[in-house]
């Protein structure tokens, strides 16, 4: 079982070019050729049991939660289609090794090339619907890529882009398709998709799915209205039109349409949308391609055409039509592959490929004209060529429909007019270019390319003529199993020869050609009548599109953004309230049936002074410091109500964390106005007054429903396995640290992070330091009180005391890491608020950001210790030990955790407030960040 | 005891919120700190209210619920570090705008204060 390797090889292969680029082309080339070969030998290894019928699958589980998997399938399409791409594929590599200059990035050309194979063997071999579909978004954006290597040019930029919105919009209605198929079926599985299709055909969303999945082949492949992209993708490096637009990307929509044959063809429905858009598509490329000048141009044109022709026959919802389309898209891949690699010899060696100037080519190139010639006879579908028995094969066809009714007739006959200007481009291709008369102005004189450039070229020609002359050897075996694989069923009778007698459908390829030599023959009178039609500009219009669709955008976004913090706000709260409101208004009960605490006296002081001091907050607000005040006094009483309801951890750290946001909030005062001005209008107090008087009922009531029903929780667990399994009979604390270990590991982290981004943001700021407050009045001339710097001093020892007494008892009792941390910032703080920075600097030499760093490092090491053990990240280990004098106690890593966390807040701390405090001395340059 | 409690949350809330819209920094920052003060008291009590029955094995007959009590102690941590960013956020434009507004300049008086009153008002 092999076939995830088939995927992932040329995937590896992405890697080569960009580390073999520096040794030369060719060796880059080489060394790029061998994954895609490597993973063609392992088709090579399936191609027995493929050709016996089976289906070789490989599943692995991707995300097996979501029911995701990575599932590849090789049946007979999968493997038509592998030959192709990584066939292909390897010739266009060798090609491009000559094609491109020295100027290109070889390495980053190869490297796209090869990530756009990788999504087209994803895509063939997935035998998942949402596989499928990533796949085929890598391929839409690769080919962006590629299309648009010559970014320096604007026709390869606006090309690229049109080609990525067509088809990347096509992608996501495929997407909804493809999603409704698995919300139809109950799988995202293909093969038990592929089994349903009596019930996705009958379903009511069936129109839409088909629909939708349409959409996505239609624009991959080229369709008529969505063919524009096509000919604009011709901006791309001629190796990539090649590879991409003849016989791969634009071949994975037909794809597309082939591999969920079974499932959605066999309606009405089915055969008018897939047959009339072939038909439009058919005629419209086969017309359009015989005016284009440029070479590239003729050629795109014409492989619209022959998309559609394929489209057409898949669209007639008969076996044997299906066998046609499948047989020409290996002619097609063939002929078209090798006719752009020699428009691109023409093009490499001549320096032109307009046609009004490329003319007598054949004296200065007859090697490569011959194979052009072949390839386009090919095109023309000239006998014993393999454009011939394709072409054969659907003019039977379309003389054995009748889509039309009574009308039928007219098919067969608009199918011999799109032969015939097949023809008739065909013949201007080889006519123009080898023939008529001499080069006009061309830059350099065209000579024959290097030798293996035309290898590739002669590979698929020998090719065109092998299948064309002996089909049922070279290619009846590939055809039959991937017939068999797109109709699932029993194969029609088909008979693969050169010579079927006369018969009308060799009628027709007569007339065809008869028909494209008039046509070829009175170009001129065609020509000139085309002239009178101004020639619509895709790119015109398509970029006129985008441009209104940006600026409405642009518009839009003006009118909703307009730069207005406190408009962003007031809309962001008002769509809570809308959001949590509405819920509640439908709700009858906000009262649980959980008893209620009694109130008492203490309880309604604490409420009476919060609600107090929080109004003074408000009420206040313009006099920052009065403000602040009030709003410390909010911070105490709530750390008492934490301590009252049984929550004395959250108590101290509540407490630790006021003080020292206290202190943060009034160094930035000095800095900021101390003051500020009135300048709400009264409309917009009483809106803001109300929208958040609004929220703020909605919060307690809810809050209310909560307090008031039944607890129902899983703290059980934890109140179980605290002491038997986290070694601690501090509950939350061992949550901390334990249990929820990682959630604090992260924290901590988050921690560290915002105290450097503080940092930085500090770095530079240049601020203004004021000598005195809003009145006027100085500063007091004694910063160090001699008082404070006594008490302070001597109080430091007792505070780091204190401090490491409630870390060492966090596990058992309140405290820990993060208490203990944050009390001791506060003991350093108050040395640098009493003595100030210059004279804590020569005492104290500690980096903070290298605490914070040491932290978490401490804290990682000691969760990744229990992989050691092999016990999953952050595994608590404790035991218990004796000592003499000193007795039983306890060690965990916990504790070393704990330190972790400790230290992390202490650097973070102190990185903040020592920098903002120097900030306001003459120490303010030395705070710098890394820049 | 409960509606007490819950009056305290949904008056902390509205101050919070009313002073998170101003137009000044500084309100800004302390409108932020009341409303994660409001934040946490709320968080806590899906623990539900009981006194006298700290979350500490051997200390009390019954337990509260200590999870809560978890995640609001790391919420307080984080809440100090974001006010702290936001603070030195606001003077840091304000060295660089040379106003405290929140929109780093201030709005003309046209569209704020003195707007004339149009018709139907």
């Amino acid at each position: 079982m092999n076939l995830l390797w088939i995927v992932l090889l040329p995937l590896l292969g992405t890697m080569v070019p960009l580390l073999t680029d520096r040794f030369g082309r060719s060796i880059c080339a080489l060394s790029v050729a061998i994954l895609p070969a490597w993973a063609l030998l392992l088709v090579f290894m399936n191609l027995g049991e493929v050709f016996d019928g089976q289906v070789i699958r490989q599943t692995i589980d991707w995300i097996p939660a979501m029911g995701l998997q990575l599932a590849f399938r090789l049946d007979g399409l999968t493997l038509l289609f592998l030959l192709l791409i990584l066939g292909i594929g390897l010739l266009v590599i060798l090609y491009a090794r000559y094609y491109l200059s020295a100027k290109d990035s070889m390495g980053r050309f190869y490297a796209y090339l090869i990530l756009f194979m990788t999504a087209m063997v994803g895509i063939v071999m997935s035998n998942n619907l949402i596989q499928l579909w990533m796949f085929w978004e890598l391929t839409s954006i690769s080919s962006f890529l590629l299309i648009s290597f010559w970014s320096h040019k604007s026709d390869a930029r606006k090309g690229a882009r049109m080609a990525l919105t067509i088809t990347g919009a096509g992608g996501l209605a495929l997407l909804a398709g493809l999603l409704m198929i698995g919300n139809i079926v109950g799988s995202y599985h293909l093969d038990t998709v592929l089994a349903s299709g009596d019930l996705i055909r009958a379903h009511a969303a069936y129109p839409v799915v088909l629909i939708l999945v349409l959409l996505g082949a239609f624009t991959k492949s080229a369709q008529f209205p969505f063919h524009f992209w096509l000919p604009h993708a011709m901006a791309a490096p001629t190796p990539v039109s090649a590879y991409l637009h003849s016989a791969t990307m634009v071949k994975a929509g037909i794809f597309l349409m082939a591999r969920f044959y079974p499932v959605l063809a066999g309606t009405d429905l089915w055969f008018m949308i897939v047959s009339l858009t072939g038909l439009a598509t058919l005629l419209l490329g086969a017309y359009i391609a015989l005016f284009k000048h440029d070479l590239k141009g003729l050629l795109a044109y014409s492989t619209i055409s022959h998309l559609g022709l394929i489209t057409l026959l898949l669209g007639m919802n008969s076996d044997m039509a299906a066998v046609a389309a499948i047989f020409h898209i290996i002619n097609h891949a063939t002929f078209k592959a090798s006719l752009f690699m020699a428009a691109g010899i023409i093009d490499h060696e001549s320096g032109s490929r307009d046609m009004r100037k490329l003319n007598g080519l054949w004296k200065y190139m007859p090697y490569t004209a011959t194979l052009a010639m072949v390839a386009a006879l090919s095109m023309a579908g000239v006998p014993l060529f393999n454009g011939f028995l394709s072409k054969e094969m659907f003019f039977v066809a379309t003389l054995n429909q009748s889509m039309l009714g009574s009308l039928s007739w007219i098919v067969p006959l608009l199918a011999t007019v799109g032969a015939a200007f097949s023809v008739a481009y065909s013949l201007r291709f080889i006519h123009d270019v080898f023939f008529n008369g001499e080069p006009i102005g061309l830059p350099k004189t065209p000579k024959e390319p290097p030798r293996y450039m035309k290898v590739p070229v002669e590979i698929l020609v020998t090719l065109c003529l092998l299948v064309g002359i002996f089909p049922g050897y070279v290619v009846e075996g590939l055809l039959n199993v991937a017939s068999y694989a797109v109709l699932a069923g029993e194969l029609p009778e088909y008979n693969l020869a050169v010579w079927h007698g006369f018969n009308i459908p060799l009628f027709m390829s007569l007339l065809a050609m008869a028909g494209g030599l008039i046509i070829y023959y009175n170009r001129r009178h065609l020509f000139q009548f085309q002239s009178h039609f101004e020639e619509p500009d895709a790119k015109h219009i398509f970029e006129g599109v985008i441009q209104s669709i940006v600026q409405f955008c642009q518009k839009t976004v003006a009118t909703l953004e307009n730069g207005s913090l406190q408009r962003y706000i007031s809309l962001l709260f008002l769509m809570t309230l809308v959001m949590a409101a509405g819920p509640l208004l439908g709700l009858h009960e906000n009262t649980g049936s959980r008893s209620e605490i009694p109130l008492d006296g203490i309880a309604l002081t604490g409420a009476g002074v919060l609600i107090l001091s929080a109004a003074a907050t408000v009420f206040w607000h313009r006099s920052r410091f009065i403000a602040l005040l009030f709003l410390s006094v909010v911070g105490l009483v709530v750390s008492l109500i934490f301590a009252r309801f049984s929550a004395p951890d959250l108590a101290l750290t509540q407490l630790a964390v006021e003080i020292v946001t206290i202190i943060l909030l009034l160094l930035a005062l000095f800095f900021l106005p101390q003051s500020t001005q009135k300048e709400s209008s009264p409309s917009r107090l009483s809106r803001d007054l109300l929208v958040s008087a609004l929220i703020g009922g909605v919060i307690g009531t809810i809050s209310y429903a909560i307090l008031t029903s039944p607890l129902d929780t899983i703290s059980d667990f934890f109140l179980a396995n605290s002491k038997t399994g986290g070694g601690g009979t501090n509950v939350v604390n061992v949550i901390l640290v334990d249990f929820r270990g990682f959630d604090t590991w992260g924290e901590i982290t988050v921690l560290g992070i915002a105290a450097l981004g503080i940092f930085k943001l500090m770095a530079r700021m240049r601020l203004y330091v004021p000598i005195s407050d809003e009145k006027a009045r100085p500063w007091s001339n004694d910063p160090h009180p001699m008082i404070l710097e006594m008490i302070s001093q001597s109080l430091l020892p007792l505070a780091l005391l204190v401090s490491a007494y409630i870390f060492l008892r966090g596990h058992n009792l309140p405290g820990g890491g993060f208490i203990a941390g944050l009390i001791t910032s506060v003991a350093i703080i108050q040395q640098y608020i009493a003595h100030g920075v210059k004279w804590i600097k020569p005492r104290l030499k500690i980096d903070y950001q290298w605490l914070i760093a040491g932290g978490i490092l401490i804290a990682t090491f000691t969760g990744l210790g229990s992989w050691l053990v092999g016990r999953p990240f952050l595994t608590t280990w404790f035991d218990h030990f004796h000592l003499p004098w000193i007795g039983e106690f306890e060690l965990a890593s916990a504790i070393l955790f704990d330190l972790g966390v400790y230290l992390t807040v202490v650097g973070a701390t102190m990185l903040i407030l020592a920098n903002l405090g120097k900030l306001t001395t003459s120490e303010r340059f030395d705070i710098r960040g890394h820049d | 005891m409960e509606g007490v409690y819950a009056f305290c949350v949904g008056v902390l809330t509205t101050c919070g919120i009313f002073l998170t819209l101003r137009g000044r920094t500084f309100s800004v920052v302390m409108g932020l700190t009341l409303l994660s003060y409001a934040v946490n008291l709320f968080l806590f009590a899906s623990g539900r209210l009981k006194m006298n029955s700290a979350a500490v094995l051997g200390q009390s007959a019954s337990y509260t619920d200590p999870l809560p009590q978890a995640l609001v102690l790391t919420a307080i941590v984080i809440g100090f570090a974001m006010t702290a960013f936001v603070v030195i956020l606001a003077m840091r434009s304000y060295a660089d705008q040379g106003s405290d507004h929140v929109d780093g300049r201030i709005p003309q008086p046209s569209t704020s204060v003195y707007r004339p009153l149009k018709r139907g008002q």
